[in-house]
């Protein structure tokens, strides 16, 4: 095997995956935040803002905190959850905007852009664009709008103007789509936030190593707790950054298993899902070749989620690889698996995770039980789930008595 | 009205053909832009098979893509039309193939994005290709730091690859994008998507200049233009003129497929006037 920690390559590939499948009209500006993010990665001024910001203003570093109810309840493995949920906006989500708009500011852009899927990655760009005075847009899905009010009305607040997308289903690849076009067109003054670890090269390796974090954090954490390195991490997978920063500090640690958790919908079988490893083929999209849901005339297909944030045809270059490799296993959860974790989640440890999150709890019910308690295991959870509760109370609101949140 | 006589095409492409035969006429080339399947198989093979006799001196063909991300609202929307009727890569290059058996001069490029190309399998596109009279290829998200995907190959097939420069690559870049560049240059007059508006004559006028100085192939201009008066303009200075949003535009106006062919071919010929007494 590779070396994984050294990937990408200097055409931004891993493996075959990855690239800058982009116009012409953005290359120029793609290199020169290729030169740019290089430059950060090794300045220590850069390091010490984005220390200090992640610190003061994130609130890092995130607990990892034994569940020891979650655990119990399924009888097996001792399950932590790492935190991410706690972070300010709520998510994993601002550790990568804080990153990418201290570079913003740095390349002397003045204005900020963004998709978002769930609303989470559209609020934390919205709130670092806040605090730095820039001004954002946020382009987002119009079936998204409607199920995520609560985060349009956060973004709102925080000064953002909100951009419904009406192309294609309305979801987040049609949101991605939109801020490229607004990219191109903007090229001069505009700088792009990508919320996951998909897009053109530098995108993929610069959020990972933003959100890498979450991994670094955990190994000290758990070498705290337990003296030793975990023995498996878990992680839902929307485009797959959460699950980038908790495994890509442990991918030369071969005795940690990773374990990513994609969208299944109502059923990888079924064609309704965003399984884009499990049901998907390989494909170039959003500038870089990863695996897709397409048809055989390399047509992209619309996810099916019933999470916001997982519901992307697509998946980060860099986990194409991991998958071919057979570094991570990549399985995935139904919507009604996610649903059922979701609540065994609320109701053992008294935290209520976002419904992209509930994606990687599924998993953890049915691999816990059957290790045993020595086992660690990491959960990423990534998300507090408030914004979810419109989605949730129209699923689960009966068994409640409740019609509307 | 075709600008190129039978020629004897053994050595020389179509598109070099067509580029010197114009030079002779003092003219530029008028270069349509439709999507291949737009707005259903039957109306497009018939808005295609009409355009040299309208005037129409080079086709582009587009090869309808669920996500394109460099265009605008009028091409997207030709995309889905065309998809929503079962257009397919195969059934373009059979539009392509049928067109040439009545057409043995008139370039074709086609134009789109990488991904329906990928999944065809690039040898067997470009074999499929050439076998059906295309003589040149626009990737829009095929930059040259991927030439070994595409362009190379397509070089193989005799293929050319055409490049697009626009106004963001700036003279340190434009050596690379002119490396494995052939057939013709295409000047994005913006920086943006299809559909916006067209900068100012002066700068497009300095833009191509430049480019000349480092490149002996033709120079197109697209992105903008709509009008035979913009068409005219443009091809005082430029090789060749390439409209696209307003042509698909008179499709989606269009109450039937008999206006649409009424309507593209009409505006086609105005504008094939236009660029005929454009430098007199
Ligand atoms: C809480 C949460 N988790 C996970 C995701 C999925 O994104 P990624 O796979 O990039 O972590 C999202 C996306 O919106 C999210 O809000």
């Amino acid at each position: 095997m590779n070396k994984p920690l050294s990937l990408p390559d200097a055409n931004g590939l891993f493996g075959s995956f990855g690239g800058r499948f982009v116009a012409e009209t953005l290359m120029p500006l793609i290199l020169e935040l290729q030169d740019e993010y290089a430059t950060a990665k090794n300045d220590p001024e850069f390091q010490r803002q984005l220390a200090y910001f992640q610190g003061d203003y994130v609130g890092r570093p995130s607990p990892l905190y034994f569940a020891e109810r979650l655990s119990e309840h399924f009888g097996g493995a001792s399950i932590y959850l790492k935190r991410e949920e706690l972070n300010h906006t709520g998510a994993h989500k601002i550790n990568n905007c804080i990153g990418q708009v201290l570079l913003a500011k740095q390349m002397g852009k003045k204005r900020i852009i963004a998709e978002t899927g769930a609303g989470m990655h559209g609020v934390a760009t919205a709130t670092v664009a806040a605090r730095f005075g820039l001004p954002c847009v946020i382009y987002m899905g119009a079936t998204d709008i409607e199920r995520q009010q609560p985060n349009v009305f956060r973004m709102k607040l925080l000064g953002a103007e909100v951009i419904p997308v009406t192309s294609g289903t309305g979801t987040l690849k049609d949101a991605m789509n939109e801020a490229l076009r607004d990219w191109v067109t903007n090229v001069d003054d505009t700088f792009y936030i990508i919320g996951t670890v998909a897009g053109p090269h530098p995108y993929p390796a610069m959020v990972r190593d933003f959100q890498a974090v979450i991994g670094h954090e955990t190994r000290a954490q758990m070498s705290e707790k337990q003296g030793r390195l975990p023995d498996s991490l878990v992680a839902c997978i929307g485009g797959g950054s959460n699950a980038m920063g908790l495994f890509h500090p442990f991918l030369n640690d071969a005795d940690v298993k990773m374990i990513g958790v994609e969208a299944g919908g109502k059923g990888v079988n079924s064609g309704l899902h965003a399984a884009s490893l499990n049901g998907g083929t390989p494909g170039v999209l959003h500038g870089n070749r990863t695996y897709l849901l397409q048809n055989e005339d390399g047509q992209i297909i619309d996810a099916h989620s019933i999470s916001a944030g997982l519901d992307y045809p697509g998946i980060g270059p860099e986990h194409a690889w991991l998958h071919e490799q057979g570094r991570v296993e990549y399985v995935s959860a139904t919507d009604d698996e996610a649903l059922e974790a979701f609540q065994i989640c609320c109701r053992q440890e008294g935290i209520i995770p976002a419904l992209e999150t509930a994606h990687a709890l599924a998993e953890v019910a049915k691999r816990a039980p059957t290790l045993p308690c020595e086992h660690l295991m990491v959960v990423n959870l990534s998300g507090r789930g408030d914004k979810d509760m419109m989605s949730v109370a129209h699923h689960l609101g009966d068994k409640f008595g409740v019609k509307n949140v | 009205m075709s600008a190129i006589q039978e020629n004897d095409m053994t050595n020389t492409s179509r598109l070099e053909h067509c580029f010197t035969a114009l030079k002779q006429q003092n003219r530029p080339a008028l270069v349509s832009y439709l999507t291949a399947g737009d707005p259903d198989a039957k109306t497009s093979r018939r808005l295609l098979h009409e355009l040299p006799e309208a005037g129409v001196d080079i086709i582009e063909l587009g090869m309808p893509f669920s996500d394109p991300m460099a265009d605008g609202p009028a091409i997207q929307k030709a995309a889905l039309r065309a998809l929503e009727n079962g257009q397919t890569q195969a059934k373009t290059l059979e539009m392509v193939r049928q067109f040439r058996e009545q057409n043995s001069t008139t370039p074709i490029v086609l134009m789109g994005y990488y991904n329906p190309i990928y999944c065809y399998g690039v040898e067997r596109f470009l074999t499929d290709a050439a076998k059906a009279g295309v003589d040149g290829l626009i990737v829009v998200d095929l930059p040259p730091e991927h030439d070994e995907e595409l362009c190379q190959p397509a070089a193989q097939h005799g293929i050319d690859f055409i490049r697009l420069a626009t106004p963001t690559t700036d003279a340190k870049r434009l050596p690379k994008v002119l490396a494995n560049a052939s057939g013709f240059i295409y000047y994005v007059s913006v920086a943006g998507v299809t559909g916006g508006s067209a900068p100012t004559p002066e700068r497009l006028e300095n833009a191509v200049n430049q480019l000349r100085e480092h490149t002996p192939l033709p120079i197109a201009v697209g992105f903008g233009i709509r009008t035979a008066e913009q068409a005219a303009t443009i091809g005082r200075f430029s090789d060749a003129v390439v409209v696209g949003s307003a042509l698909v535009d008179c499709i989606e106006h269009a109450s039937s497929g008999d206006d649409a062919v009424t309507r593209v071919h009409g505006l086609v010929k105005e504008l094939a006037e236009s660029v005929r007494g454009c430098r007199y």
